[in-house]
């Protein structure tokens, strides 16, 4: 048995609110025990997602959010891996669950952001390649995206408007979502006329930075039957993998890839294992899922993950988008939530609030932007600096 | 006038008429490396420790590029006004690796592009250079 119980799920609104992130840490926390009927004083280990903008308390995430409720004796963890940091905190819960350590996790991400791109750490870092991509290439994050999404485009013929159809989408599924930053319709046009950003992406087709803050309670299974859940909805795979030399995908911060002269690629590409990683150990497919949600950082890659996670084959995600399959109410919906273009990036709450999208949906208390009967989700996405992320949800 | 040319970063690229980015490359199973790796290869599969400095090839083909038309956050030094410039991820084939690298005027995935050396920005120092890809 490797299922760990998602007893719980909360979340602070996204937005740019520009108060404390342990606010917003706390508040997601205080939500998520609400909802799983569990008092903070019988969490025995916190996990925190870390935030790097905020300080020595944001490096102490896990420390900084038990103090803030109230020390309790809890064992601590505080979990950075870029944008993979949520999943690499539900990771650490779930293991200490599952080694018989504890039997009630809190997981907890939260995150303030400054306006604009996100900059590396300051001063002269001559060895750092984060503050060098920026140095000597001007490489922003979206400039990555950029590369990939021409790249898409060269390989498959897709069109600026394929990815505007990304947006417009996700845009219609945040529309009720209570936690979501942009709830407003979108047009194709109002994709199209938005400023360049890194050709071919314009700015409606890039996600933005946000506040907000995200929590899960995971108990172990015989505690959750215990406490009267009967059917509660199990974290089934936890994928966290590392990419496998040579790691043939220029990926941010790098300024190259490795080189494959010596030892021939991998059979899979970074992001299709984690996806791989993930199946494996939940025992299932992708034909199995009843939903997705997928770390659209640009409406471009949002694509590339239907065919990373298996939903189509390579080159066919434009053809399963304008067919309506990915939307609610087709066959596998992706980011009913609205995604991080409804969302924006809270970096550190992102991937555990990926989790609540889908605790919710598999409850089916999504009011709004419910997917009919999903019993099986799965989230993905990956941290700079080869963090994957992964997480199947069942009930 | 000639101003001084600074390379923006020590010991990664040549600054002769043909310049070459300067990589290493294991002794013990030959995979290259760039940013260079000097004391322990990243292949997993070797234990070598014997890596040399070596020039990569000047030439190569475009995987993808993207134009940036905001200008990027410190620690760049943008020029202000402002002016967008081209990123290119290109396939090196001797090396089997990608090497992102500023673009000098326009490229398409596919084209055949080598490598120059070309302003970064200037200041009171002198012009600080660096390597970029341009169609060949
Ligand atoms: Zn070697």
């Amino acid at each position: 048995m490797s299922d760990v119980a998602i007893l719980g799920a909360g979340m602070h609104p996204w937005g740019k609110w520009g108060r404390n992130f342990v606010e917003y840490g706390v508040h997601a926390a205080r939500e998520a025990l609400h909802d799983a009927g569990v008092h903070w004083n019988d969490v025995q280990f916190v996990a925190g997602g870390e935030t790097v903008r905020n300080g020595y308390p944001g490096y102490v995430a896990g420390s900084t959010f038990a103090q803030a409720m109230g020390w309790n004796g809890a064992r601590l963890a505080s979990c950075y891996a870029a944008c993979a940091s949520g999943a690499a905190a539900i990771d650490a819960a779930r293991a200490r669950i599952l080694a018989g350590l504890c039997d009630v996790a809190l997981v907890v991400g939260a995150d303030t952001t400054p306006k604009g791109f996100l900059a590396p750490s300051g001063g002269e870092r001559q060895m750092d390649p984060d503050w060098l991509r920026f140095r000597l290439l001007g490489a922003t994050n979206p400039t990555y995206f950029g590369l990939y999404a021409r790249r898409r485009m060269a390989l498959h013929g897709s069109t600026e408007a394929d990815f505007a159809a990304v947006k417009v989408k996700n845009a219609k599924h945040g529309l009720n979502n209570p936690n979501a930053r942009y709830r407003k319709e979108v047009s194709i046009e109002d994709v199209l006329k938005s400023p360049m950003v890194a050709d071919p992406l314009r700015l409606l087709q890039i996600c933005t930075t946000s506040d907000g803050g995200a929590a899960l309670v995971l108990t172990s299974m015989e505690y959750a039957r215990k406490n009267g859940a009967k059917d509660p909805v199990k974290v089934t795979a936890v994928s966290t993998v590392t990419p496998r030399f040579p790691k043939t995908v220029v990926d941010l911060p790098d300024f190259a890839t490795d080189s494959a002269a010596a030892v021939a690629p991998p059979e899979l590409g970074f992001r299709d294992s984690i996806a791989t990683a993930a199946y494996e150990e939940a025992g299932i497919g992708p034909e199995d899922l009843d939903l997705a949600e997928v770390y659209d950082l640009s409406t471009a890659i949002e694509l590339d993950w239907y065919e990373n996670i298996g939903l189509c084959k390579e080159g066919e995600a434009e053809k399963l988008l304008h067919d309506g399959d990915t939307t609610i109410g087709g066959k596998i919906p992706v980011n009913p939530s609205g995604g991080l273009a409804c969302f924006g990036e809270a970096v550190p709450a992102q991937a555990i609030a990926q989790v609540c999208e889908l605790s919710w949906q598999l409850r089916g208390t999504a009011t709004g932007r419910q997917v009919d009967g999903a019993r099986v989700g799965l989230t993905i996405n990956q941290g700079l600096f080869g963090h994957g992320s992964s997480v199947i949800c069942v009930r | 006038m000639s101003a001084t040319k600074i390379p923006a970063v020590e010991g990664w690229f040549t600054l002769d008429d043909e310049p070459r980015l300067i990589g290493s490359r294991c002794a013990t199973c030959g995979t290259y490396f760039f940013p260079k790796e000097l004391s322990f290869c990243r292949n997993p599969s070797c234990d070598g420790t014997e890596l040399t400095e070596t020039p990569l090839s000047r030439t190569g083909k475009v995987w993808s590029y993207t134009v940036n038309h905001y200008a990027p956050p410190p620690p760049y030094v943008a020029a202000d006004p402002f002016v967008p410039f081209g990123v290119a991820a290109v396939e090196l084939s001797e090396e089997r690796m990608m090497i992102l690298g500023q673009t000098t005027g326009h490229v398409a995935v596919g084209d055949d592009v080598e490598l120059i050396v070309d302003t970064l920005y200037t200041d009171d120092k002198g012009e600080h250079v660096v390597w970029k890809w341009a169609r060949a």
